[in-house]
C-alpha cells in the first residue's frame, strides 16, 4: 500500500487562506489501511476544524465524505455536487488522491491532509515500515528480495560503505545495514557467488529522473 | 453575567457511574455542569466522541475509567488513557488548552472523591472560559 | 613482505609518483589533508611543501564528514602548485555520473594523477543533513567507470574520449565495519573493478586487521591491488574516545586506557602510532600506511622519520605535465 502520516491540523489551519466552507475528503484505500486518511480520521480532523473555527469565533462549515478510491475519476464524481458547495477541499489521501481531486476541480483549492512517504506495508500493530521506493526498474531478483534501493541509506548497489557497524546502518543505529541482510540471505541459500558481480549503473530514467512516468498497456486498453 | 460552563462526563458503568451514583445516594451535590453520559466501559469512547464533544458546544470533557488494574475488559481504561493523552496533544496543536480534556481512573466506591473531581474540573474549565470566542490558532 | 602487485604490462610509465614508489616496491606512505572550510588555500599549501618530503602522495578529501568544504578538486591543484603528488578523492555523495566524469577529466588536465572513488559519509552527519544524497552511482561503479574512461577512452555512455585521463585509481575499505567474508568480497569487487591501490579505514585494532588482511591474501587480492592501511595518531584521550564511537571504527579499550594515563598526550599520540606502524609493516600485503592525521598533520614529518621511512624515495615520473601530457599528442 502506499504509506502516509497525518499532519499537524495547525499547518492545515495555516493553509486554508479564509477559506470557511469546507469538504474533508477520505479515501477507503491505502490511507485507511495505514489509518492516515479513512473515514475516521475524516471525522476527527472535521471535528477538530470545526472547534478550532469555534475558538476564533468565525464558524468552518466542514462536510465530511470518504470515497472508495479517490485515484480513480469514477469514485470521484458524486463528489461534485458537495464540491460545488465548498470554498476549499482538503484530501486525506496520497499525494495521487489530491492531484485527482485538483484535476477534476480545478478551480477549488486542495489542501493535503497527509504526508505521502512510500510503499510499504504494516510490520507490527502501530508500525508502517516502507518497502518500495517505485525506482520502475527492479533489483530483487539480484538482491535475494531485499531491496538496497529503498532500505540503504545510499541506495548502493554493489554492497555495502564502510559505515555499517554490528550489521546496523550509519544513518541509524535502529536500521540494520540493507547489504548485510543481502549477504546474510545470500549465504543461507548459498549464492553469495551471485553477490560478486558488479552491477552497473541503474538507469534512473525509469526512477525520479525521467519526468512523468507512465504505465501503458494495449491488452488493458478499450 | 457569570460563565458557566459546559463539560461531559463519559463515566464508565463499573466504577465512575456507580461513585457517581454513590455520591447521589448520600445526597452529596456535584455542579449542574457536568452532563454525564455513561458507557460500558471508559476504553469505548473513541477520538471521535471526545471531539464531537468539543465541536458541538462543550467547554471540557473528561473520560473516567476504573482504577489500573481493575477494568471488567482488562485493559480498556488504559486505551482511553492513551488516546486521552494524544488527544491533548492535537488539542494543543490548534490552540485548546490541553486541560480542558482529563482521564480520570476512580473506583465505584469512591464517591465524594467523584464529586470532588467534578468540582475540580469545574472550576478549571471555569478559570479557561468557553472555547467560543476564545481565540485563533496557536 | 610482499611486494605487492606486478606491474601491469599493458602500461610502462607509472602515472604517479604513488603508483611508482609502489610498483618498485617501496613502503608507501600517504598523507592526508582536509581542505578548510573558507576559501584560503594558503594552510593547503603549507602543509604540502612540508609534507611532499615525508610522504609519497598526499589526499585532499571531498567535503569529508558531509561537512562543505573547499574543493577536493582546487585543493589537489594547490598541492600540485606546491610540487607535492595529490590523491583526488570523490564521493558519489554529491555529484551524479556526468559530474564525477567531467571531474576527472578536469583533474586529468590539469595534471591530477591519482584518483580515490569513495561513496562518502552519509549527508545526515554533515553541515547540511537536510540535503538530497545524489548516490547516482556507488563506489564500485564509479571505479569502474574511471578504469573505463582511462584503458578504453570510453565514457560510461559509451562514446569515445579522445584524449583518456590518466590516472592511478584507488578505492577504499573498512576492515572492520561487518563480517569479513563480506568486506573481503566488496574489496574484491572493487578490485576486479578496476581499483589499484586501497586504502583502509584507520586501524587500532591491530588483530581484527590481521585478521581482515589474512582473508584478504587467503583471496589473492593483495597481488592484484596495493594496499595502505589507515593510520590516525591520536591527539588526546577525548580524541580516541570519540573515533571509538564512530560507526566503522573499532579502538581496543587499553588504547584509550593509554591515551587516558598519558602526562604527555601527543607524545604518546604519537608513539601509539608508531607502534601501530611498526606492526602493519610486517604484516604481509600491506604496501604502505596512509597518515590521517587531520588538524594535526604537523606530526607526520616527525612520525615518518621514527618509524624508519624518511627519506621517502626519489623516484622520477613524467608527472607534472597537463593535458598536453595527457592528451599524447
Amino acid at each position: 500500500m502506499i504509506l502516509a502520516r497525518p499532519r499537524q491540523v495547525s499547518s492545515i489551519l495555516a493553509g486554508l487562506g479564509g477559506a470557511r466552507r469546507l469538504a474533508v475528503i477520505g479515501c477507503q484505500e491505502c490511507v485507511t489501511v495505514c489509518q492516515a486518511g479513512g473515514r475516521k480520521e475524516v471525522s476527527c480532523l472535521a471535528h477538530l476544524l470545526r472547534i478550532a473555527g469555534l475558538k476564533e469565533g468565525l464558524p468552518l462549515m466542514v462536510t465530511e465524505a470518504t470515497v472508495a478510491r479517490q485515484c480513480d475519476t469514477a469514485y470521484l464524481a458524486p463528489l461534485d455536487p458537495l464540491v460545488e458547495q465548498v470554498e476549499a477541499c482538503i484530501s486525506l489521501g496520497c499525494g495521487v488522491g489530491v492531484q485527482f481531486i485538483a484535476e477534476r476541480y480545478p478551480g477549488v483549492p486542495v489542501i493535503p491532509g497527509v504526508d505521502t512517504v512510500g510503499g510499504g506495508g504494516t510490520t507490527a500493530p502501530g508500525v508502517w515500515e516502507e518497502r518500495c521506493a517505485m525506482c520502475g526498474e527492479c533489483v530483487l531478483d539480484q538482491t535475494a528480495g531485499i531491496c538496497p534501493v529503498t532500505r540503504c541509506a545510499k541506495s548502493l548497489l554493489n554492497g555495502p560503505c564502510g559505515g555499517s557497524s554490528g550489521g546496523m546502518c550509519e544513518v541509524d543505529p535502529d536500521l540494520p545495514c540493507a547489504w548485510e541482510m543481502i549477504y546474510r540471505r545470500m549465504k543461507e541459500r548459498k549464492s553469495l557467488d551471485d553477490l560478486r558481480s558488479i552491477r552497473p549503473p541503474k538507469n534512473w530514467v525509469s526512477s525520479r529522473s525521467g519526468g512523468l512516468r507512465r504505465v501503458i498497456r494495449e491488452d488493458a486498453m478499450r | 453575567m457569570s460563565f458557566e460552563p459546559r463539560i461531559i462526563a463519559f463515566c464508565c458503568h463499573h466504577c465512575a457511574y456507580g461513585a457517581a451514583d454513590l455520591a447521589g445516594v448520600l445526597r452529596l451535590q456535584y455542579p449542574a455542569n457536568i452532563r454525564i453520559i455513561r458507557v460500558p466501559c471508559s476504553g469505548r469512547v473513541s477520538e471521535e466522541h471526545i471531539l464531537w464533544a468539543f465541536a458541538n458546544g462543550a467547554d471540557g470533557v473528561c473520560v473516567s475509567g476504573c482504577l489500573e488494574g481493575d477494568c471488567h475488559y482488562q485493559s480498556g481504561n488504559l486505551r482511553a488513557g492513551k488516546r486521552v493523552r494524544i488527544l491533548r496533544n492535537r488539542l494543543w496543536d490548534i490552540g485548546l488548552e490541553p486541560e480542558r480534556l482529563r482521564m480520570f481512573n476512580i473506583s465505584a466506591a469512591m464517591g465524594s472523591a467523584f464529586i470532588g473531581l467534578m468540582q475540580e474540573m469545574t472550576d478549571v474549565i471555569r478559570a479557561l472560559g468557553p472555547v467560543a470566542g476564545s481565540g485563533g490558532a496557536r | 613482505m610482499s611486494t605487492g602487485p606486478q606491474t601491469d604490462k599493458k602500461k610502462n610509465a607509472a602515472a604517479s609518483r604513488l603508483e611508482a614508489v609502489l610498483r618498485a616496491g617501496i613502503f608507501a606512505v600517504t598523507a592526508e589533508i582536509g581542505p578548510p572550510k573558507h576559501a584560503d588555500g594558503t594552510r593547503i599549501r603549507r602543509l604540502a611543501a612540508e609534507l611532499k618530503e615525508y610522504s609519497d602522495a598526499q589526499n585532499l578529501t571531498d567535503n569529508q564528514t558531509a561537512v562543505v568544504r573547499l574543493c577536493s578538486l582546487a585543493a589537489a591543484v594547490h598541492v600540485l602548485q606546491a610540487g607535492g603528488d595529490p590523491v583526488l578523492q570523490m564521493t558519489t555523495r554529491d555529484r551524479n555520473r556526468i559530474a564525477l566524469q567531467s571531474d576527472l577529466l578536469g583533474a586529468a588536465s590539469l595534471g591530477i594523477r591519482n584518483v580515490l572513488c569513495l561513496s562518502g559519509d552519509h549527508q545526515r552527519f554533515g553541515n547540511h543533513p537536510e540535503a538530497k544524497g545524489v548516490f547516482d552511482l556507488d563506489s564500485v561503479q564509479l571505479t569502474a567507470a574511471v578504469r573505463r574512461m582511462r584503458d578504453e577512452g570510453l565514457f560510461l555512455c559509451g562514446e569515445e574520449i579522445k584524449a583518456p585521463p590518466r590516472v592511478f585509481i584507488g578505492a577504499v575499505e573498512n576492515p572492520f565495519a561487518g563480517p569479513v567474508e563480506l568486506r573481503v568480497l566488496r574489496l574484491g569487487k572493487k578490485i576486479a573493478a578496476g581499483a589499484e591501490f586501497i586504502q583502509t579505514q584507520v586501524v587500532y585494532d591491530v588483530p581484527a586487521f590481521s585478521e581482515w588482511m589474512a582473508a584478504v591474501r587467503a583471496a589473492g587480492w593483495h597481488k592484484r591491488a596495493f594496499i595502505l592501511a589507515g593510520v590516525i595518531p591520536p591527539k588526546s584521550d577525548r580524541a580516541i574516545r570519540y573515533m571509538s564511537r564512530v560507526p566503522g571504527i573499532t579502538v581496543p579499550d587499553e588504547l584509550i586506557r593509554r591515551m587516558e594515563r598519558a602526562a604527555d598526550p601527543l607524545g604518546e599520540g604519537r608513539r601509539i602510532a608508531l607502534e601501530i606502524i611498526r606492526q602493519l609493516r610486517d604484516i604481509e600485503g600491506v604496501s604502505g600506511v596512509h597518515i590521517m592525521a587531520v588538524n594535526w598533520e604537523d606530526v607526520v614529518p616527525e612520525l615518518v622519520a621514527e618509524a624508519g621511512l624518511y627519506p621517502r624515495p626519489r623516484i622520477s615520473t613524467t608527472q607534472g605535465g597537463g593535458d598536453s601530457d595527457a592528451a599524447g599528442h
